[in-house]
């Protein structure tokens, strides 16, 4: 079974049609990618699957539940987490704090007045494990108004890590990182996967085409292709639309 | 914690507060508990607004209704001769309960703009009502023919009245301090840094939003009780935009987000007005440009100049406010 | 209840609903494209009634006031937006807030020591003093003069941001500012046009309402207070909204103040009908506000957002 189903999904801004009818499964443990060109959609689509937007039709199906009605915290509840293209996180509080504090949302409820957050062990230890995995192990305390872009991109997948999902909804990780950061963010992502279903949408292509086990191809917000990382990168259709010819 | 200039300055005002009854005894002038008392009665009821206004970034411009629900509630239960103090504290607290979570329900499913409108126009809703309600005084105000009974605790004894009044607003700083370090306070503080975030993260931030917007009005509820106490009047002038305003101004003034800050935007203000009104029939011109002027020159009122200032001079690294409690919870949780 | 009673009522409602709509029009822009919460909009009626009343009684002539009184109040809606309101565009609303309100106090202390606390009078011009015939029944000329006039006004409004450039950038700033702002367009300028635009229209609401409501200092506040109200009901950043949502509230307003008492009288008992009447009638509007939001938080026609 697979573990996430999306099947016709249409999402229009009026005369718009942003997803044109989008389909997708994703299996446990794999890593898919979607990529197209700016403006195919890519992050309306994210924002679908993760709850932010409502579609106008089509059904997403998680772990054999229909989804498509549930709003995006009661899916992060589920499993289903989500990291941002354009860092949102908590600018006063320190990356710790940040992810104690994502970490929280999975402890049941949080109606507790009087200890404070910071005092929980249980908290405090799987924030540390998640930020040390990221390689921000020396920042903890660091607070985030002063931590640099890459530094931001690796917090904002500790958010989404540490609330133990089963599927990742990762928007352009990379995004604005140097070529070091990159590879750094690569090989974590490399080291997560199998552990952890990824929707990876990415312009990184060299990223994409050593990480994805499948591609699918976003243009227009219609998927023209959707196969093996090989298979797509030989695709006519997807090199003239996208990949180019001198690859 | 190595105690900082900010918590030497706090602790001062606190202790100053403390002595104000042994001072107005020395030179025989009870009018001073009344000064004073007024000053932590408001201190009471801006730092229950900052709760939801400094800590969860929900600008309620309302929040006086709950002021003045609370002093009606002790004025219409004494004029029919209900003078039980726990029976006005608890009709006092379930009012507000009931009016926060039905006001609630409808104004923070908006915000931003939308939101301070909201709550600005339940507030007058309900001034008109009290307005409207000749059978208690109406535009002109009720008196009030005695003081809450509580029992031992004699609030007809100026001195102990106020220090109720000074023992309630610690009371609420401290409840206030563990609660937004606390999960509660930090899922509040994380959905005014970042809502999208909190929902993404999965947390239904409607309900906590809710529930300190509920905790917020009962504590402001209490202040009016306790000011309808102090002044033996209640009337719709209590639940005014002006007053909410003034509150507003005075969370502002002290410095949001900080727990001392309140206090001192509730004293400032006061003695502000106080200087202002013998200097100038004109004073509200006065005071209207230097709310501007503050606005416009500072950005976190007096606490937060003072934090400023503080963190300019210390030498380490410019770690800001919360990072340092980070690293400073961090540190005794090692050492446990 | 009488039809002719139905009939002035509700030109009451209609003529209250477009001196909201005055209101309402400039400041929803204000709210909706700058993102800017100006509880100073008040203060600008005031200001236009107290110009236009000055202007009245010191020329007579209640046309000169009107002339008079536009200039006056476009250059005190950009001598503060300069001096003041610049600077808290991009701060937060609650900056916005606190400014705002030390404005109101500031021009509402201006005003008592200018022309003093007392209402200050301002006539009803000649001209317009007697009644007209609508369908053979009286009706106030002024009052009809209002609603023709605010009309107009409502026409025009719909004509400058449907049909003009101008009116496309405002809104386009209303669905998304910053992309306004990305396209190269003087978002300074843009906004200084709006914010006297919103002056002037609050200015003749001033003089219009001059003669039938008092001029004193602290007018401001009930009607911003309802325009507000008209603003949340209609949709942040919606003329149209706006439109709607003036004319419903005024008319709810004036039938809650006339109609309510009577029919309570009817059917309760008279101590109670008593009581309540007055008490529903002033809560009536904020009741539809609560019922309009409870179904629709963003408004009857809320600003799509991009």
């Amino acid at each position: 079974m697979n573990l996430l189903n999306v099947s016709n999904l249409v999402k229009r801004y009026g005369g718009l049609l942003a997803t044109d009818h989008f389909n997708m499964t994703v299996d446990i443990g794999e890593t898919h990618a979607i990529i197209g060109p700016n403006g195919a959609g890519k992050s309306t689509l994210i924002g679908q699957l993760s709850g932010e937007l409502r579609s106008n039709e089509g059904s997403i199906i998680f772990d054999g539940k229909d989804i498509t009605r549930e709003k995006n915290y009661r899916r992060a509840r589920m499993g289903l987490a989500r990291s941002y293209q354009i860092t949102s996180l908590f600018n006063e509080f320190s990356a710790l704090q940040n992810v104690m504090l994502a970490a929280q949302a999975q402890a049941g409820h949080c109606f507790r007045f009087w200890e404070p957050m910071m005092d929980s062990r249980p908290l405090r230890e799987r924030a540390k494990y998640v930020l040390d995995l990221v390689g921000l192990g020396s920042r903890l305390h660091a607070c985030v108004a002063e931590m640099a872009h890459g530094e931001h991109r690796q917090l904002e997948l500790a958010m989404a890590l540490v609330s133990e999902p089963r599927l990742l909804l990762l928007d352009e990780p990379m995004a604005g990182m140097s070529q070091g950061e990159s590879e750094q963010m690569m090989a974590l992502l490399a080291n997560l996967k199998g552990s952890y279903a990824m929707v990876l949408v990415e312009h990184d292509m060299h990223a994409v085409f050593s990480l994805a086990d499948r591609i699918t191809v976003l243009v227009y917000g219609k998927p023209i292709a959707c196969d093996s990382a090989a298979a797509i990168r030989s695709n006519a259709e997807v090199r003239a639309a996208y990949l180019g010819d001198d690859n | 914690m190595k105690p900082s200039p900010r918590m030497y300055f706090a602790s001062l005002v606190l202790v100053l507060l403390g002595l104000v009854p042994i001072y107005a005894a020395y030179l025989g002038e009870p009018f001073y508990l009344t000064l004073f008392g007024r000053m932590l009665i408001f201190a009471i009821a801006a730092s229950s607004l900052n709760l939801i206004l400094g800590y969860g970034g929900m600008v309620s411009f309302g929040h006086a209704l709950y002021f003045g629900i609370g002093s009606y509630v002790v004025g219409i239960l004494a004029s029919h001769g209900l003078l039980n103090g726990w029976m006005h504290l608890t009709a006092t607290v379930a009012c507000c309960a009931i009016v926060a979570v039905l006001t609630g329900l409808v104004a923070l499913r908006t915000n931003g703009i939308a939101f301070i409108m909201i709550t600005l126009a339940f507030s007058q809703m309900f001034y008109f009502l009290f307005v409207s309600l000749k059978q208690y005084g109406g535009d002109d105000g009720l008196s009030i023919g005695g003081r809450s009974n509580f029992g031992s605790v004699d609030f007809n004894n100026g001195t102990v009245f106020y220090y109720v009044c000074y023992v309630t607003l610690l009371a609420v700083m401290f409840a206030g301090f563990r609660l937004v370090h606390a999960r509660f306070g930090m899922v509040l503080r994380g959905s005014r840094s970042n809502g999208r975030r909190m929902l993404a993260l999965g947390f239904p931030t409607l309900r906590y939003r809710l529930t300190a917007y509920v905790l917020s009005a009962m504590t402001c509820g209490v202040a009016g009780m306790l000011y309808a106490n102090l002044t033996l009047f209640s009337s719709p002038s209590y639940l005014s935009w002006t007053m909410s305003g003034d509150l507003i101004v005075m969370v502002v003034l002290g410095g949001v987000a900080s727990l001392m800050g309140p206090v001192l935007g509730a004293i400032s203000l006061s003695l502000l007005e106080e200087a202002l009104k013998a200097y100038s029939e004109h004073w509200m011109m006065i005071l209207g440009l230097l709310i501007v002027g503050i606005v416009l020159l500072t950005k976190r009122g007096i606490y937060g100049f003072i934090q400023d200032w503080e963190q300019f001079g210390a030498a380490s690294s410019s770690l800001s406010g919360s990072a340092v409690t980070s690293a400073k919870y961090d540190k005794q949780g090692e050492a446990q | 209840m009488s039809f002719s009673l139905l009939f002035v009522q509700g030109l009451n409602g209609l003529q209250f609903g477009i001196l909201l709509f005055l209101m309402a029009a400039g400041l929803t822009l204000v709210f909706g494209i700058m993102n800017f919460v100006n509880l100073a909009h008040g203060s600008l009626y005031m200001m236009g009634a107290f110009i236009a009343a000055s202007l009245y009684n010191f020329t007579g002539s209640f046309w000169l006031a009107a002339i008079g009184m536009l200039p006056a109040m476009l250059l005190l809606g950009l001598a503060i937006e300069y001096v003041a309101l610049r600077r808290l565009y991009d701060r937060d609303h609650l900056d916005q807030v606190l400014a705002t309100f030390g404005l109101i106090l500031f021009f509402n202390e201006l005003a008592r020591t200018i022309w003093g606390p007392t209402p200050y009078y301002m006539q009803v011009p000649d001209a317009l003093s007697d009644t007209v015939d609508l369908f053979g029944i009286p009706y106030p000329a002024y009052r009809f003069v209002i609603i023709l006039v605010g009309l107009l006004i409502a026409a025009a409004c719909y004509v400058l941001i449907h049909r003009t450039r101008v009116g496309m950038l405002i809104r386009a700033g209303s669905s998304n500012r910053l992309m306004v702002g990305a396209l190269g367009v003087n978002i300074k300028l843009l906004n200084s046009l709006i914010f006297a635009l919103g002056a002037a229209l609050a200015g003749i609401a001033g003089l219009m309402a001059g003669p039938i409501m008092s001029v004193q200092p602290g007018m401001g506040e009930p009607v911003l207070i309802l325009t507000m109200l008209v603003i949340v009901v209609g949709g942040v950043g919606s003329i149209r909204g706006a439109f709607l949502s003036a004319i419903i509230i005024g008319m709810v307003d004036t039938f809650g103040r006339t109609a309510l008492p009577l029919i309570l009288r009817q059917y309760l008992e008279r101590n109670t009908a008593n009581a309540a009447g007055p008490a529903l009638a002033s809560m009536s509007i904020y009741l539809l506000m609560a019922a309009v939001l409870a179904l629709r938080p963003q408004g009857l026609f809320p600003v799509k957002n991009g």
